[in-house]
C-alpha cells in the first residue's frame, strides 16, 4: 500500500469515527434535554407530546394534600393564570411549602394530572422560578 | 470606624495594584532604575493591604457590627463564633474580597519563586498581568459589591447566615476551591508574558509547580465540595452535574491536561502553542465558573441571590481577559519546532490525552451553556439533565483510560518496543481483578465491567514502576507524583463505577419500631425526638443498623430548622466503612405516626473522595519534596 493510500484510509477512518461520536452526542442531546415552561405554557402544549419536561410555578396555597401515612401527595402547581395538578411520590425537599416557588419534572397522563418524578425546590428562601416575578410583585 | 478603614485599605490596594500593573508595561515607571524592587513592593503592599481588609472585615463579623450591610445579611448574634468567620465569605461580596486576596497572595508567592528570578522579563511581566487581574476585580468590588458598604437604618439583630453554609466542610470548600480557581492565574500570566517577552519554552519550566499547586486547591476544593453535597445538601448524591459544579469541573480538566502538557513543553520543547493555550483556557474558565456562580445566570440546585449587574462586569472582565491574550498568543505564536511524532512515543500519547481532557471539557461547556444561549436567544428554556453527562462523557473517558496506562510505558522520542510485552502481564491482571466484582456484587451491566476494568488497568500501571524497582519506595520516588495521581484516578473511577452499578436507592415510609431492609441491612427506627442547637430545633430519628439480625451502629438523622430562617435542613445519618457507605434521611412526618425515610447503601462510595486525596498527595510530592530527588531524571 503506497503511503498516501495509508493516510487516506486513515484520514476517512478519523472521519468516520468524529463523525459517529458526534451524532451520538448530538442524539443523546436531544433526548435528554428538558424544557422549562410556565403552567400556562404547559397547558398550551398538554396533548403534544409524552416526554418529560419541567414546570417551574408557585404552590397554591391550601393545595396540598396527602394521603395518611404515604409517600403519595399531590397539590397545584400556579402562575397566577393557569394551574395544573401535580401528583408525587416521595419525599418532597425540605424548602417545599405552599406558597413557594419550586420546578418540577415529569410529564402529563391522560387524565391531564401531571406525574412529577423529581420536585426541586430552591436552597433560598428569596428565590423565585424565572418568569413569575412580576405576578408576585404585584400581588404583594 | 472599621469599615471606612476597610473602605481605605481596599483603595490602597487598588492604587498598588494600578502600578504593579504599569509596573511592568509604563516606559515611564521602566526609567525608574530598579523597575523589579519597584514591583516587589508594591506587590508586597497590595497583598498587605488586602490581609488588613479581610482581617477588618471579620472584625466586623465578630462585633456583630450590623451597621455594615453586608455582616447584616450574612450574620447574626446567635451565630456560633466559628461560622462567624465563615461567614466572611458566606456572601457575594465577603468571597470576591476573598477571591482578590487569594490571587494577591499567589502573587506573592510568585514574586517569591527563586529559580523565576533568573527571567526578570519574564518575571516582571507576568506580576504585572497579574496586578491587571487584581485591578480588575477590585474595581469591580469596589464599583458593584463593596463589603464595607453601611446600612441605615443600623438593625438590631442581622439576617444570619445561610444554614446550608453552617457546616465544617463548607468552611474550607470555597477558599480551597477559590486557591484552585485564582491560582490557574499565574500560569495564565507567565503564558501571555512569556508571549511578549522571551516567546520561548522557558516558561514552562516556572508554570509546572504552579500548575501543580493550583489542579491540587481544586481537585481538593472539588472533593470537598461532593462530599458536602453528600451529607448536607439532602439526598445522598455526590455529584448533580449541576452548572455550578461543571464550573469547576471544566478548568480541572483543562488544568489537568496543561500539567502534562507542560511536561513535555518543558522536557522536549514541543507544543508550546498548545500548553499556551491550555493556560490561556484555564484560566477563562476559572473567570466562567466564577461568571455563572455569582451572576446565578442558571437554573441550577444552588442559588445565589444575583445581580445582572454584577454578571455584566464578570463577563466584561472574562471576555477582556481571554479575548487579549488569544490575541496576543495569534500576533506572537511562533510556530511549533518541526519534529517528526511517533504514534505510540510519550509525546504522543501525552498529547492525544490532553485532547480527550479538552473533549471532556468541550462537552460540559456546551451542556452547561447551550441553556444559556438559547434563553438569551428567546428560544425557550431548557435545561440540560445529568443523563447527558453521563452518558457523553463516556466518550473521551473510555480511550483516556486505556491510553493512560499505555503512556506509563511508552518511552519519550521514539516509538517504544515490546509495548504489547511490557502490558499484557497487566491487561491480564487487570481483568482476573475485575472478574471479582460481578462475582462480589453480582452482574451489572457490560459498561461496569469495562468501567471496573479500565479503573484496575489504570491502579495496575500506576502501580506498576514500584513493582519494576523491587518495591524500593527510594527508587521508584521519581514516579511517585505519576503513580498516586493515577492510582488516585483509578480509585475514583472504580468508587464512581461500583457505586453507581450496585448502589440502591428508596424512599420508604417508616413508623416507630418498624424497620425497612436495603440489600442485606435492616434499619430500624426505634425513637423520634427533638432537641434544641445553638441556633436551631432540631427533630431527630434514632435508627439502628444491623446485618443478618446482627447489630452494627446507631445513627441520628436529624432534620434542623434554624431560627433565622424558617427553612428546613437535613442532617443524614450515615455509617460508613471503606466499602459501603450506608445513609439515612429523614423526610417528614407523614401521618399516622409514620415518618418519610430516604435510604441508601453505596458499595465503595468512599473512593469517590480517598481518590482525589491520593490525587493530591501526588501533587504535593512532585511540589514539595521531589525537587531534590527528582530534578531532571524523569
Amino acid at each position: 500500500m503506497l503511503p498516501r493510500h495509508k493516510r487516506f484510509i486513515g484520514i476517512l477512518a478519523t472521519l468516520i469515527g468524529v463523525a459517529v461520536a458526534v451524532s451520538l452526542i448530538l442524539a443523546s442531546f436531544q433526548d435528554n434535554l428538558l424544557y422549562y415552561v410556565t403552567p400556562s405554557e404547559a397547558i398550551e402544549n398538554i396533548e403534544d407530546d409524552q416526554s418529560k419536561f419541567r414546570v417551574g410555578g408557585l404552590v397554591e396555597v391550601g393545595s396540598f394534600k396527602r394521603s395518611e401515612g404515604s409517600l403519595k401527595s399531590r397539590f397545584i402547581l400556579t402562575d397566577g393564570f393557569e394551574s395544573i395538578e401535580v401528583n408525587y411520590t416521595g419525599i418532597l425537599p425540605d424548602l417545599f411549602r405552599e406558597g413557594q416557588g419550586i420546578i418540577v419534572t415529569g410529564s402529563f397522563n391522560k387524565m391531564k394530572v401531571f406525574i412529577a418524578s423529581e420536585v426541586l425546590a430552591k436552597h433560598d428562601e428569596n428565590y423565585m422560578p424565572p418568569d413569575i416575578h412580576p405576578m408576585n410583585e404585584s400581588s404583594s | 470606624m472599621i469599615p471606612e478603614l476597610g473602605q481605605i485599605f481596599l483603595v490602597a490596594a487598588l492604587a498598588s495594584a494600578l502600578f504593579q500593573f504599569l509596573g511592568g508595561i509604563s516606559p515611564l515607571l521602566n526609567k525608574i532604575e530598579n523597575i523589579e524592587t519597584f514591583i516587589d513592593r508594591v506587590t508586597t503592599f497590595q497583598t498587605i493591604s488586602l490581609v488588613i481588609c479581610f482581617a477588618l472585615l471579620t472584625t466586623s463579623f465578630l462585633q456583630d457590627d450590623f451597621s455594615v450591610l453586608y455582616v447584616a445579611s450574612n450574620s447574626n448574634t446567635a451565630l456560633p463564633i466559628g461560622y462567624k468567620f465563615a461567614a466572611v465569605w458566606g456572601g457575594h461580596e465577603g468571597s470576591l474580597l476573598l477571591w482578590v486576596l487569594i490571587l494577591s497572595l499567589w502573587t506573592l508567592l510568585l514574586s517569591k519563586d527563586k529559580a523565576l528570578k533568573s527571567s526578570p522579563d519574564l518575571r516582571i511581566q507576568s506580576l504585572s498581568i497579574l496586578g491587571l487581574i487584581s485591578l480588575g476585580f477590585l474595581i469591580f468590588i469596589l464599583y458593584t459589591s463593596n463589603p464595607f458598604e453601611r446600612l441605615f437604618p443600623i438593625p438590631l439583630q442581622g439576617r444570619g447566615l445561610n444554614p446550608l453554609l453552617q457546616d465544617p466542610a463548607l468552611v474550607i470548600h470555597p477558599p480551597t476551591l477559590y486557591a484552585g480557581y485564582v491560582g490557574l492565574a499565574v500560569p495564565f500570566s507567565l503564558a501571555v508574558s512569556s508571549l511578549l517577552t522571551v516567546n520561548n519554552h522557558q516558561w514552562a519550566k516556572h508554570a509546572r509547580s504552579w500548575t501543580i499547586l493550583s489542579w491540587m486547591f481544586l481537585t481538593g476544593g472539588i472533593a470537598l465540595g461532593s462530599w458536602w453535597a453528600y451529607y448536607e445538601l439532602g439526598w445522598g448524591g455526590w455529584w448533580f452535574w449541576d452548572p455550578v459544579e461543571n464550573a469547576s469541573l471544566m478548568p480541572w480538566f483543562i488544568a489537568t491536561a496543561l500539567m502534562h502538557s507542560l511536561i513535555v513543553t518543558e522536557k522536549r520543547e514541543l507544543f508550546n502553542g498548545f500548553s499556551t493555550l491550555l493556560a490561556i483556557t484555564a484560566f477563562s474558565l476559572s473567570l466562567l465558573g466564577t461568571f455563572l456562580v455569582r451572576s446565578g445566570v442558571l437554573i441550577s440546585v444552588h442559588s445565589f441571590a444575583s445581580d445582572p449587574q454584577r454578571g455584566l462586569f464578570i463577563l466584561v472582565l472574562l471576555a477582556f481577559f481571554s479575548g487579549s491574550a488569544l490575541m496576543i498568543y495569534s500576533v506572537k505564536q511562533k510556530k511549533n519546532k518541526q519534529e517528526k511524532l511517533h504514534p505510540l512515543s510519550r509525546e504522543s500519547l501525552l498529547l492525544l490525552n490532553n485532547v480527550f481532557l479538552c473533549a471532556s471539557a468541550g462537552l460540559v461547556l456546551i451542556g452547561t451553556i447551550y441553556p444559556l444561549i438559547l434563553e438569551m436567544l428567546d428560544l425557550g428554556k431548557i435545561s440540560v439533565g445529568p443523563p447527558y453527562f453521563n452518558f457523553v462523557i463516556l466518550f473521551p473517558f473510555i480511550p483516556l483510560l486505556i491510553s493512560i496506562g499505555v503512556a506509563v510505558f511508552s518511552n519519550w522520542s521514539h516509538d517504544s518496543k515490546n509495548l504489547i510485552k511490557k502490558v499484557s502481564p497487566i491487561i491480564l491482571g487487570a481483568i482476573v481483578l475485575s472478574l471479582l466484582f460481578p462475582l462480589i456484587y453480582g452482574w451489572a451491566s457490560l459498561l461496569t465491567l469495562v468501567g471496573v476494568l479500565l479503573a484496575l488497568w489504570t491502579i495496575l500501571t500506576g502501580v506498576s514502576p514500584l513493582i519494576k524497582n523491587q518495591f524500593s519506595i527510594n527508587k521508584s520516588m521519581t514516579y511517585m507524583p505519576m503513580m498516586l495521581g493515577h492510582i488516585g484516578l483509578g480509585l475514583m473511577i472504580l468508587g464512581i463505577t461500583v457505586t453507581s452499578s450496585y448502589g440502591i436507592t428508596f424512599d420508604d415510609s417508616m413508623g416507630i419500631e418498624q424497620s425497612s431492609t436495603v440489600g442485606d441491612y435492616e434499619f430500624r427506627l426505634t425513637e423520634i425526638g427533638k432537641r434544641n442547637g445553638p441556633n436551631y430545633l432540631a427533630q431527630y430519628a434514632t435508627i439502628e443498623i444491623s446485618k443478618d439480625g446482627e447489630y452494627i451502629e446507631t445513627v441520628y438523622p436529624e432534620k434542623r430548622v434554624y431560627d433565622s430562617s424558617t427553612m428546613g435542613m437535613t442532617e443524614a445519618g450515615i455509617e460508613a466503612n471503606l466499602f459501603r457507605d450506608l445513609f439515612i434521611a429523614i423526610g417528614e412526618d407523614i401521618g399516622g405516626g409514620s415518618w418519610s425515610m430516604h435510604l441508601q447503601y453505596k458499595p465503595l462510595l468512599r473512593l469517590i473522595w480517598y481518590g482525589p486525596i491520593v490525587m493530591m498527595m501526588g501533587g504535593l510530592i512532585r511540589v514539595f519534596l521531589s525537587k531534590r530527588t527528582i530534578g531532571s531524571s524523569q
